[in-house]
């Protein structure tokens, strides 16, 4: 018996004590899949979530999407149109080569010439007019004209290896670079040109199944904690959260909302959520023929301001956020939560359904009018239901609605077509400020600015546009979030882009395990820590 | 036998063709891929090199026009998604897909005809009459719902098997396969037991319905009366005589099977054909559909054909020659 205590006790010990020489795995079951491993393929969320853990960039994003050295250690801007970035020394690539500027070079160079590409990098490159690289630890990026968003527009692509590909002679030419050949996107695919200076080490990949990283000893950053990470693509909501309770996965991404409070009420789950750069609006139409609307003799009432800030007051977003999106949600009162680069804080909505009456007969609708509202039903959290509150809203004050839920691609070929006078639709500022949907959805659609891209409302405001083009030219950043903030306030007050709320996104994993969640939504394993 | 096949092929070749022109005009009424594929951040530059490089500027008899002509050169396009040929990624998919269905298979008939006969010969029986029931819980169940229910019971509560995914792979001829791995079998048995519900109660209905009709039958009474042993009365004379059904109606789910198990491949997040189709009509993915539905077509003709085969080796009386009997 006196032998045989001690042996139990050590046992025990054993068994409690940490094993730091067993190999650490993360398993994260996705809620999507990248198209292709290439880092410069496809300009969407899944791909550059794939590629943050392998591929670098200049500057990068913290979990509140603000602005922090990578592989550049600082920069300034010289004068309104030249940029200067230092960067990183003693960085190596995952084969051992040294990171310089002409990798930075050749990156910026391979861009506009990936072939196939469905949605390229090209945005945020075609403001670079030219590039010098003084030493190979200094760049100097010149723009054609001022360009405060360089820094945020170099965050959004990686760096890949000049020597690996065979671009070491490669030059900058805005008119095109010249190369024999470029990288082709299945050498990625197969692994081959997987070779980045991230925390990560490419190791195996099989499409629609798993893709496997490992840690790489020689990062120049603080060591990952896992030796291993699977990215495993789960992209149906409840096997998803039943892979997480079955310790199939340790992590997922965006669990299901009605699911979140079984998941908080399991034993060995715990929940990371943080808001996240997306809004959810109302875009109202103000064509001059409306296609949604009748019983207004073919007028489109939505062009009278007063009709439009009825529909507004109409919406109350307490109960949307409270009874639908079941508390995963923040209640919009612009297009940036809090907190972030361009939110001003003067800027309110309100809601009041008796004023909403008075304004409707004030512009001569007393009865109101029947309105038709699309809505995607399979792209945000709990889409078609909040379309469905908000026509029981509008009806409410008068304004008959019915909803047109469809599935996601029917809605958005409609929506460009102009098909609807009023829609749900939602906007992730990719930028982290106020610049990007101010631009995009609210702008004047003017092609060479990259203005109104997604103004579908037929809206156009030549000094809210003035207002952006002033902003977009300032590089002082304290001056520029002013300007924004007023033209932010301007776009709010004129109600063609009715916030109704900022999603939450939710991350779900399994008790031992924590992450600081992120507002650009995005899953990063090396940011993912055993709890203490 | 060689007119035969010969006719049956020019018989697919029309089909074949005709599919190609529906599922074309089909993929081409839903929605446009720019609107999906491309990044609302893109200004119209982009976009127009965008539509441009994917040939979608181009009106739709023209595009159909490439279509075909580069399928005759055996290109099926190349994914608007992925960027990759078409054909290449749902073939990628086969192999997976094939395992499962035939698993599934496996299982609907090696525990489908013991039991079906069972019931057949023994109908008044407790056991008879609770395998019956059970085939209408089969018939009726949502294959969604149950695959959620066994991932709940098997892989939540009890633990025993994962929940999803294909788990570890062996190459065998130069293609991974799960079943050769025990991690991959581990990860096989729920999906496809999801996936064989369904049709083990179908063969234990024909089964069933075989054996009862064929047991009454004049010569079974004779095998009987010869005093030959009841295994073999069973065995030969009986189970000889229900297959034909069985085959006919096997072959033909084995196809259905292969080509729409997207539900339980997404319950069980299962890399197949099903699921890259899920994922590519949703993405508007328009050659890898298209590629998926010829491959589909071309796999129920290639079975309908060893179906008819099959047959003629179970019941010499069927002749495929047609005419010259």
């Amino acid at each position: 018996m006196k032998q045989v205590l001690p042996a139990v006790a050590a046992l025990a010990l054993l068994a409690a004590a940490p094993t730091p020489s067993q190999a650490a795995t993360l398993t994260v079951g996705t809620s999507a899949e990248p198209s292709a491993l290439d880092p410069h393929y496809h300009n969407l969320g899944p791909n550059t979530r794939a590629r943050k853990h392998v591929f670098e960039s200049l500057v990068s994003m913290d979990a509140k999407m603000r602005l922090q050295p990578e592989l550049a250690e600082s920069w300034r801007a010289i004068d309104e149109t030249t940029w200067e970035f230092k960067l990183r020394k003693g960085v190596k690539f995952h084969d051992g080569t040294e990171f310089t500027a002409q990798d930075f070079v050749y990156s910026v160079c391979r861009i506009p010439n990936v072939a196939n590409s469905p949605s390229s990098f090209t945005v945020y490159t075609k403001g670079i007019a030219g590039i010098e690289a003084p030493d190979p630890h200094t760049l100097i990026i010149k723009t054609g004209k001022p360009y405060p968003l360089l820094p945020v527009e170099l965050s959004t692509f990686g760096i890949i290896s000049a020597k690996a590909a065979g671009g070491e002679a490669v030059t900058f030419d805005k008119a095109g670079c010249k190369a024999d050949s470029w990288p082709t996107t299945q050498a990625f695919n197969d692994g081959s040109l997987m070779i980045g200076t991230g925390p990560f080490k490419h190791k195996s990949y099989t499409k629609g199944d798993r893709q496997v990283l490992e840690r790489n000893p020689d990062y120049w950053g603080p060591q990952p904690a896992w030796d291993t990470v699977v990215f495993r693509p789960i992209t149906s909501d409840g096997p998803r959260v039943a892979a997480l309770l079955a310790g199939d996965v340790d992590m997922i991404e965006s669990p299901p909302v009605q699911d979140i409070e079984r998941l908080k009420s399991a034993p060995n789950v715990s929940l990371a959520q943080a808001q996240s750069n997306r809004v959810i609006y109302l875009a109202l139409g103000v064509q001059d023929t409306p296609p949604t609307i009748t019983g207004t003799d073919g007028k489109n009432p939505l062009k009278d301001p007063k009709v439009r800030k009825a529909l507004s007051l109409a919406v109350d977003r307490d109960a949307i956020v409270k009874r639908i999106m079941m508390g995963v949600a923040e209640p919009a009162n612009q297009y940036l939560p809090a907190g972030f680069y361009g939110n001003n804080p003067e800027v309110t909505v309100a809601t009041d359904a008796n004023k909403a009456k008075q304004l409707l007969a004030e512009a001569g609708y007393p009865k109101g009018f029947q309105l038709t509202l699309g809505t995607p039903n399979d792209r945000y959290i709990n889409d078609d239901k909040v379309a469905q509150a908000v026509a029981q809203m509008f009806t409410r004050i008068g304004v008959q609605t019915q909803v047109d839920a469809t599935t996601a691609n029917v809605f958005f070929s409609k929506r460009n077509k102009q098909e609807y006078s009023v829609f749900l639709a939602g906007w992730g500022a990719d930028s982290g400020e106020m610049s990007s949907p101010l631009k995009a959805l609210i702008a004047t659609p003017i092609k060479e600015k990259g203005y109104g891209t997604t103004n579908y409302t037929s809206y156009s405001d030549p000094e809210l546009d003035g207002m952006l083009d002033t902003a977009l030219a300032t590089v002082d950043d304290a001056k520029r979030e002013k300007l924004l903030q007023a033209a932010v306030k301007r776009a709010v007050d004129a109600d063609i882009i009715i916030p109704l709320h900022y999603e939450v996104t939710v991350w779900a994993m399994k008790k031992g395990v924590s992450y600081e969640p992120r507002a650009d939504q995005y899953t990063l394993a090396q940011k993912v820590t055993p709890a203490k | 036998m060689l007119v035969f096949i010969l006719r049956r092929l020019a018989q697919s070749a029309v089909v074949v063709v005709a599919m190609s022109v529906l599922v074309f005009a089909g993929i081409f009424a839903i929605g446009n891929p720019i609107d999906v594929l491309i990044s609302p951040e893109a200004d119209e530059f982009e976009r127009a090199a965008a539509i441009a490089r994917l040939g979608l500027d181009k009106p739709m008899h023209e595009q159909f026009i490439r279509f075909v002509d580069s399928a005759l050169g055996g290109d099926l396009g190349t994914s608007f998604v992925h960027g990759v040929p078409a054909l290449g990624l749902v073939l990628q998919r086969f192999p997976a897909t094939l395992e499962l269905a035939l698993c599934a298979m496996l299982v609907a008939v090696v525990l489908g005809i013991p039991l079906g006969l069972w019931a057949g010969l023994k109908p008044d029986s407790m056991a008879g009459r609770v395998i019956m029931t059970g085939s209408i819980l089969g018939f009726s169940l949502p294959t969604f719902w149950v695959g959620m229910m066994l991932i709940m019971a098997f892989a939540v509560t009890l633990g025993w098997l994962p929940a999803g995914g294909r788990g570890e792979t062996a190459g065998l001829f130069g293609v991974q396969w799960s079943f050769l791995t025990a991690d991959g079998l581990a990860h096989l048995i729920l999906p496809a037991v999801n996936l064989a519900l369904f049709k083990l109660s179908l063969v234990i209905r024909l089964a069933r319905a075989g054996t009862r009709e064929v047991a009454l039958q004049d010569y079974v009474k004779f095998a009987r009366a010869k005093g030959l042993a009841p295994a073999r009365v069973v065995g030969v004379h009986i189970l000889k005589n229900i297959m034909i059904p069985v085959v006919t109606v096997l072959g033909l789910e084995l196809g259905s099977v292969i080509a729409f198990s997207v539900v339980t491949e997404s319950v069980f997040a299962w890399p197949g054909m099903g699921k890259l189709l899920i994922d590519s009509i949703l993405q508007l993915d328009r050659p890898v559909v298209i590629a998926y539905l010829l491959v589909t077509v071309l796999l129920f003709v290639v079975i309908n054909l060893i179906v008819d085969l099959v047959y003629s080796l179970l019941d010499p009386r069927i002749r495929l020659g047609g005419g010259q009997a």
